[in-house]
Parts: C-alpha cells; structure tokens; sequence
C-alpha cells in the first residue's frame, strides 16, 4: 500500500509540472505590463520599476521562473507575494476556504439528494416514480448553472424572502454562516446531482440482480437486509469514488456560481486577479487546484482499495 | 490488481464525464458470421430503427432542426435588426413585455425578442465547431495511443492527465483573457474550450479502440498483414464510433453552455456581437427589479443544451440496449 | 426476543403421511416482453426426511425454476405462479405471508448454488457472511456467531478455518468456496436442502470430494436432499430416486434403481443413452434430435412429440398425463409400455 501511494505520487509529478507550466506559460503571455498595472495611472519611476523587476525575477527567462516559482512552492511551501508585496498564501487561505465550504456543502447535497434519489428510483424501477426521476436528471443536467443560479436566486431568495419575511435562504455574500452555502451550494451541486443519481440508479440496479442478492434472499434475510446491506454496501463503490473525485471538480468549476451569489471564492479571486494581472495569484490557484485534484484521485484510488476486498495493491 | 482509476475525471462543469461511463463501446461481433462490416452496419440501423419510436429523441431533433433554422436565417423570426443601433431607444429600457416586443426591453432599451433569436448563431457555431475540433483530436490521438500502446500510449495517456487536472471553466477564463482582443473572440472560444475539452473524447476512443483492437476480425486482419492505417479506418473506426458519437452529442450541449459561461465572464463572445451569456451579464444588474431580459436568454439557452443532451441521452440508450 | 420460524409456520410436525417437502402440479410463468415464457407446467416431486431426490433435465427444461419456487425466491415481476402448491410439513408455502415465508427460508428449507464465487458476497468475508445466519435468525452476538461460523467451516472440512474467517471468497479456490455455500447453507439445520448443480463449475476430482461431504451432511442430519444435476454418474451414487424434467414438466419419475434398469419415457432413454459407456467405446454416442422447445409457443400435446422416435398421431394432439406404473413410478408418455419393453 504505502508503496502503491509512493508510486502514484511520483507519476504524478509529471502531470503536475505539465499542469503548472502550461499556466504559467499561459499567465505570462496575458497582456500588459504587470508592474506598470501596479502604478495604476501614474508613470513608474524608470529605475524603480527596474529593482522591482529584478525583484520578481520579470527579466529571467521563462523556464528560470518558473523554476524559482515551483521550487519555492515545493521546498518552502512559498508561493511568492503579490505585488502589492502581500504573500500569496495569505491572500488565498480565506478564499480557498469560502471555495472548500461551497464545495463541501455541494458534495453534502449531491450525497444526501442524489443517492437518495437513485436508489429510490433503483426500487422503483420501470414505474412512474423512476421515469419522473430520471426526466428530472435530464432537467438538472441541462440548466446551466448560469440559469439556475439566477432563477434559484430570484425565486428562492428574494420571492421567498418577500412572500414569508424570513430570510431562509440568503442570496449574497458570507455573512449568514453556514446557511449563506444552502442555494449556491445546491446550484453548483446541480449537474453532481443528476449524475449520482443516474450513477446511483444503475449501480444499485445492476447489484440487485447479482448472484449473491439472490443468495441473501435465499438465506432468509428480509427485503430491508438484503439490499440495505449486501445491496447496498456493494453498490455504494462506484459511488463514493465519484464523490471523492468530485471535490476537485467542484472546487474548480465555482467560479459562475460564485459570481451569482457573491461569495468571496478563489473563482472569484482568480477572474478579479486575471484583470489585475496579479500572475503570482493565478498561478498560485491554479497550482493548488492542480495539487487538489491529483490528491483527490489517488485518495479515490485508495478508498477502492478499503471498500473493494477484491483490489490490491502491490 | 492494477491501478483501478475510476473513470470519474473532471470534464466541461455542465457535461462532467459521467456521460462516458454510461456508454460503452458496442457488443464484440459474433464470431464466425460475417462480423467484418455487418456489425457496426446492423447497430446503426437497428439504433435508427429504435430512435425513430422515441418521442425524446424526435423532440430534441425538432428542437434542433429549429435552432439551426434560427441561426442560419434569423430575419426569418423577426422583422428586427438588433445590430441597428436604432432599434434600441433608452427611454424604453426594461419595458414589459407588449405586442410589439413580446419578450420586453433589456437595459439599453434593445428588443430582447430579437437579440435572442440572433444569439443562437453564436452558440450553435460555437457548440458545433468545439465538438468537431475536440472529437477530431481526441479521436486520433485516442485512436492512435490505443492501437500503438507501450510508450506512445503512456506519453499520451500522461499528457491528457495535465489537460484533465486543469479546471475546464478555469482554463478557459485564463486562455480567454489571455488571448483577448489578438484573435477573433468566437475563434478563440472554440479554441480555449476545444483546448481543454479533448482529453475526454481521447479516452473515450482509447478505451473502444483497445476493446476493438482484440477482437477476432480485427486480429484476422492483422495476421493477414493489413497496414495500420487501414486496420484502423475500416476496421477500429466503425467499432468505435458509438461511444465517441453519444459523447460528443452530450458534451455539444455542454460547450453550448459554457460559452455562455465565458461571455458572462466576458472572456467570451465580446459586444457588440450577441450572445446568450452576454445578455445575461448585461441583465444581471437590474435583475432583481426585472426578470424577464435575463429569462428570456436564460431560457433558450436551457431549451438548446437540454435539446442537445436529450439527443445524446437517446442515442446512447439506443446504441446500448443494456442500458435499459 | 427473534421469533423463531416454529412461531409462524402453523404445523409442526404431525404431518400424517405428507412427505417432508411436496411439489404439487406446480406451475411458473414469466411475463416479458416477447410474451409468457412458460417455464413450469404442472411439476410435481415429493422429497422425504433422509432422502435424496435428483432431478434431471436438459438445461431450460425448468429445474432451477422450481427450485426458486420452493426458495420463494423468484423475482415477482416477472415470474407469476398461477398454479399449484408447495407443501412443506402440510403447510402450502405459497399461501404464507411474506414475513412467514422469509422464516422458513434459509432456517427450514436451504438453497446452494452453482457458482459459489458469484453467489457469495465479495465484499464480506467468509466468517461474516455464514454468523450473518446466527446473528440474523437466533440473535447471536458476533463474536458467539462468528465461534459457530469457524465450527461449521471446520464441518465442512475447510483446513485452517479459525485463520480464514476473516478472508473474503476470493481468496479461496473453487472448491472451498462451494464448501463455504454449503457450511451457510446447512448453518441452521435446515431439514431440506436444495443443491443446484453443485459441482458444476468445479473440476473432476473436486466434485467427487463435494458430494461426498452432501452425502454425508445428509446421512448425519436427515435432511431432504433435492439434488439438480446433469450428471448420471453422480445420480446413481448418491440418489435415491429420480425426476425428469421436459419443458416444465415432469417426464418420468422413479426410484433410482428401476430408471437404470429400464426407462419409461422415450426422453429419459434418450438421455441415458447420451452417457458415454465403456462397453459401447467406438460405436457413435447417441444424441436427442431436434431442438429443445420454444418455452414461448409449447408444441401442442406431448411437447416432446416433435423429437420422440415412438411418435403416434394422438401425441400430437393429446397432452400425456403422469401414467402410474408402479406405486414409487410413473411416466408421462402415451407409449411407455413400448419403450419399457425396449
Ligand atoms: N427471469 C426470467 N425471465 C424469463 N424467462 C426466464 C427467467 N428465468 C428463467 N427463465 C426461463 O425459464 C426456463 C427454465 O429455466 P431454468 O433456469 O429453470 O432451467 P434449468 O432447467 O435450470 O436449466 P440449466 O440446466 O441450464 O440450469 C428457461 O428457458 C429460462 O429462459
Ligand atoms: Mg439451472
């Protein structure tokens, strides 16, 4: 085992310098002259932009940056300072966090609505609860976060707001704790959703007609035991890794969500640095997002192992 | 055992790649009967057969059929120009809905009827052209890494990996602010999406080719020394088709979305060219005080992904007979 | 306090001259989509305390249908049982509610399968699974259970067994894991066991050391044995009599002894004609022509008529009723006397 993680480490690397020097490729070209962006409207000081460019390594070749980058990243756990001379790390432990509470409440929501759902349509298969859950998958997947986010918003937050007077659901910004994640949560989970469902459905559907269900029935167990424990223990595999795997999807794919509903993320801070030019920034989301899912997929690897008997890893 | 990656990687955030676990490369020909190119051949027919009966499918195509319409001759739709600055007129910003304007006013004071008709050109160019250039690369280098296998196979499967680790929506935020204003914003949609988008079909064609490349043909036809080039065009090609065709048919609607996504970021489709994204951006600030210039995009955008994926849904279900 | 299943099962005991277990003109039907399958049409077979009943059968011919009916485990939709009873100790099974039935199943009646390493759960292991019978059906704590569990795979023989409860069914062989079935099978002592194809999926040698160990679970506790099988060798070892099955129904049934001696129904002739004979090397091994029937659409009459060499005109038209040749015999062909004489 330990081995195996040591393994999946290594062969990641290459994967995560590819990742990271693709976007540090891609945050150099963007435009503009960053410590010109700094000084705003005024002119900079010849000399003075001068020391900070040496400062910042902006004169060394590409790769070397990088490099002094990557290395100060890996080694130091450095991941520069901005150039309003903030330390990146700082600036993005806050909004990492508001972006892993958004995404954690997403993945509470895709556990608890979408393997509900799919199980109860994998009992009901064929009838009309099935077909309705299953059309209702079809929704979810094609409302584009874009629409839902605002329709749920308006709908949800402010109608409801109006019709009750009570602010169940508020439609902006961090204050109301953990409440504040409830819509966005469930939007970005939106799509999650549907899929576990789907994936829950036919998981389950398919265990139910394996050999050993029929065994436990004919052991005498009850309907309940047979598939809420030997069902249900075998068809949850595939559904726990999805949901492993989907904590880096979430966490990357935040940013529209964010934008609706005002929440101080890294999708926020990224499209507001990439404006700014703030290059130390999006490298340093991006890195980490990387790192996130790279984790994320060898913990799923992993979980395979704990929930599957079958699988080694030598 | 060896490495057992689930399947479950991260994809465009509207078609996340569950759409590929579903689908699975077809049924290995019977042995012995004319399996060369009766297989593929009988597949497709009995799945025309069977998609003709589903009400679904006919809607999505329907759907289709009438967006393409739409884009192609949108003047048919409406008498209104919305790239004549003189059909907007301020004094009617945000006016309900009337005989007239029969979605309303947005903002500046344009007809929202008009902008959205004319705003499905954007995204079906945009979702078109995105699938042809992720299934065209993805196909070949996924072709091409699953019939070398050995080190071509692993350097491809490895380089995919970066694409995959990369937030999609993220990625493409990056490449479009990076590129703006150089190029041709539609251009460059295509190319930010189509940049991170084929990694999944690459897989997809990996998996049917190794599939495909054991079978009894196509092991026939390799020890009857048939070139690579022609295994893999008459015989890997039709037997992996499928699963790549159900994909690209899903993720077409997920492109679809996340253009609109880009725009509402304004890294997309750039004013004053129309889209349905941007017409969202615009109306978000009012929003509250006036719903209806943001539904009305809002809602063609959701009809033409939902068309889109209920296309892919039906022809995947009727490829896949299993799956019912 | 768990009930236990004497509490629902209405009769216990007395159960005059009724066999242990009764099939009686049993009938299954499964509804799909290209139409009724008729699976079984009118089975029936009585196993008694201590005996072992073989039934025989081409592969679709029912045999396992009507084991899952007696299990109660046949999946309602699609299957129907539209007719018929399956007594056991008096007590029609079909006619007990759900709860009823779930405890006579597994304590009382017991199934083994053919594929132990399908029919076994791979995600628990080998212990978990037979204690599950303790600590499910007598409230056993786990670790009593789990002591019961170690006992019963050291019954069946299993080497090692305190070290290997805790190992999952993939990490035995074939054999071992049948015998895990069976030690799961027989935890509760049930007083009939239904073997489905046993030793099917396992090699030569191991078969032989499997029915062995039925044989002698069987001779220890006095259990009904209704053993499904395909192989005529195993049948005149360890049966005591034999029911054929053609096309759902039962084509011959009779002691043991008086079948080898001489069929009565043209099918059972032809099957033991089909069994390879050291006498007979070198000549051509016999086959049944024809095709098995279309479950869908039964020929009409004796459905074995399209392939039977003493075809006469009324099996076309006329369903052969089960024809009584002796008290323990009987046969479901118009002509059985001709082929008796054979
Ligand atoms: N769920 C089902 N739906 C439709 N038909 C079924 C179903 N289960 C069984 N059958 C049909 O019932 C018939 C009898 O099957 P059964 O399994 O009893 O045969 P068998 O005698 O056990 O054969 P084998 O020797 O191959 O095990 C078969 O033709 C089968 O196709
Ligand atoms: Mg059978």
């Amino acid at each position: 085992m330990g081995r195996y993680v040591i393994r999946r480490l290594i062969q990641a690397i290459p994967v995560l310098i590819g990742a990271t020097l693709l976007i540090f490729v891609i945050v150099f070209a963007l435009p503009g002259d960053p410590i010109a962006a700094l000084f705003g409207d005024k002119r900079p000081d010849p000399a003075v932009a001068e020391v900070l460019r040496e400062q910042y390594h902006l004169n060394d070749p590409l790769l070397l940056q990088y490099w002094y980058y990557i290395s100060g990243v890996f080694l130091r756990l450095d991941f520069g300072v901005t150039f309003a001379d903030v330390p990146v790390s700082e600036l993005l432990l806050g909004k990492f966090q508001v972006t892993l509470n958004l995404a954690l409440m997403a993945l509470v929501m895709e556990a608890i609505i979408g393997v509900g759902l799919g199980l109860w349509a994998a009992l009901r298969r064929g009838k009309a609860t099935d077909t309705a859950i299953l059309a209702s998958t079809l929704l979810l997947i094609s409302v584009p976060t874009l629409v839902s986010g605002f329709v749920l918003q308006l709908i949800l937050g402010v109608k409801l707001k109006q019709w009750t007077g009570a602010d169940i659901f508020p439609v902006a910004g961090t204050s109301a704790g953990w409440r504040a994640y409830l819509l966005p949560g469930f939007v970005l989970a939106g799509t999650s959703i549907a899929y576990l469902t789907r994936l829950t459905r036919t998981s389950l559907a398919e265990t139910l007609r394996a050999d050993y269900i029929r065994t436990a029935t004919a052991k005498g167990l009850s309907r309940r035991r047979v598939i809420g424990r030997h069902g249900l223990r075998n068809a949850l595999i595939p559904l726990v890794t999805y949901l492993g795997a989907d904590l880096g999807n979430l966490m990357g794919g935040a940013v529209i969500t964010e934008s609706i509903f005002n929440l101080p993320g890294i999708g926020n801070q990224l499209f507001n640095s990439v404006y700014l030019r703030e290059q130390p920034v999006v490298v340093g989301i991006v890195t980490v997002l990387v790192l996130i899912y790279i984790l994320a997929n060898l913990v799923v690897d992993l979980l395979y192992a704990v929930l599957d008997p079958r699988i080694r890893y030598e | 055992m060896s490495n057992p990656t689930p399947s479950v990687g991260p994809g465009l955030p509207e078609t996340q790649s569950l759409a590929t676990d579903t689908v699975t490369a077809p049924a290995p020909p019977q042995p012995g009967k004319k399996a060369k190119d009766a297989k593929p051949a009988s597949l497709w027919s009995d799945a025309w057969y069977d998609l003709r009966r589903r009400p679904m499918f006919i809607m999505s195509v329907i759907i289709i059929l009438i967006l393409l319409v739409m884009s192609a001759f949108p003047w048919l739709f409406t008498s209104i120009d919305p790239f004549d600055a003189r059909s907007c007129d301020l004094s009617t910003a945000r006016q309900a809905p009337s005989a007239g304007h029969i979605f309303g006013k947005d903002n500046l004071g344009c007809d929202v009827y008009a902008k959205v008709i004319y705003g499905a050109r954007n995204s079906i160019i945009i979702g078109v052209f995105t699938t042809l250039v992720t299934t065209f690369i993805g196909s070949l280098l996924g072709m091409i890494a699953g019939f070398r296998s050995g080190v071509v196979d692993a350097v491809s499967s490895r380089f995919t990996e970066i694409f995959f680790a990369i937030p999609p929506i993220l990625g493409a935020l990056l490449i479009g602010a990076t590129f703006r204003g150089r190029i041709n914003s539609i251009i460059l949609v295509i190319a930010a999406l189509g940049v991170l988008g084929w990694p999944m079909t690459f897989r997809i064609m990996r998996a049917a080719v190794i599939t495909a490349k054991n079978q009894d043909f196509v092991l026939a036809a390799r020890a009857l020394g048939a070139g690579a080039g022609r295994i893999m065009l008459r015989h890997l090609l039709p037997n992996s088709l499928a699963p790549v065709i159900v994909v690209a048919t899903i993720n077409l609607g997920g492109y679809i979305a996340a253009e609109a996504a880009l725009s509402f970021l304004s890294v997309g489709v750039q004013s004053p060219d129309i889209s349905w994204g941007l017409m969202i951006a615009d109306a978000r600030t009012r929003f509250l005080e006036a719903p209806l210039p943001l539904f009305f995009p809002a809602a063609f955008l959701s009809v033409t992904v939902l068309a889109f994926i209920m296309m892919g849904d039906a022809v995947r279900d009727a490829l896949d007979p299993k799956l019912r | 306090m768990k009930k236990t299943s004497a509490d629902v099962l209405p009769v216990e005991g007395g159960f005059g001259n009724e066999p242990l277990l009764a099939v009686d003109n049993l009938h299954v039907e499964f509804h799909t989509r290209q139409g009724t399958v008729r699976a079984v049409n009118g089975v029936s077979y009585t196993v008694s305390a201590g005996e072992t009943l073989a039934v025989l059968g081409e592969s679709g011919s029912g045999k396992s249908v009507t084991a899952q009916a007696i299990m109660g485990i046949l999946d309602v939709p699609p299957a129907v049982i539209p007719k018929g009873e399956i007594r056991f100790k008096g007590t029609d099974l079909l006619k007990l509610t759900e709860e009823a039935r779930t405890q006579v199943r597994g304590q009382r009646v017991a199934m083994i399968f053919q594929d132990a390493l399908s029919a076994l759960n791979p995600v628990f292991t080998v212990g978990w699974q037979i204690s599950e019978m303790f600590r499910v059906h007598r409230g056993m704590s786990k670790a009593d259970a789990m002591k019961k569990a170690v006992e019963l795979m050291d019954r069946v023989r299993i080497p090692a067994a305190r070290q290997r409860v805790n190992d999952y069914p993939h990490q035995f062989s074939g054999g071992m894991r049948q015998r895990i079935m069976i030690a799961m099978s027989i935890a509760l002592d049930p007083e009939v066991l239904i073997a489905d194809e046993p030793t099917t999926a396992l090699d030569v040698t191991v078969q032989a050391q499997i029915m062995e160990l039925l044989a002698e679970l069987q001779r220890e506790s006095q259990m009904g044995l209704i053993l499904i099988t395909h192989d005529l060798g195993v049948v005149a070892d360890v049966a005591d009599k034999i029911a054929v099955m053609y096309a759902g129904r039962i084509v011959e049934n009779a002691p043991v002894h008086d079948i080898y001696k001489g069929p009565a129904h043209p099918y059972t002739k032809g099957l033991l004609d089909s069994i390879p004979r050291v006498d007979l090397k070198g000549q051509d091994l016999y086959a049944i022509k024809g095709l098995p029937p279309n479950l869908l659409d039964l020929p009409t009459g004796c459905a074995f008529h399209p392939r039977c060499p003493y075809r006469q005109d009324n099996c076309v038209t006329d369903h052969p009723p089960l024809h009584e040749i002796s008290g323990t015999r009987g046969s479901a062909c118009h002509y059985w006397r001709e082929v008796l004489d054979d």
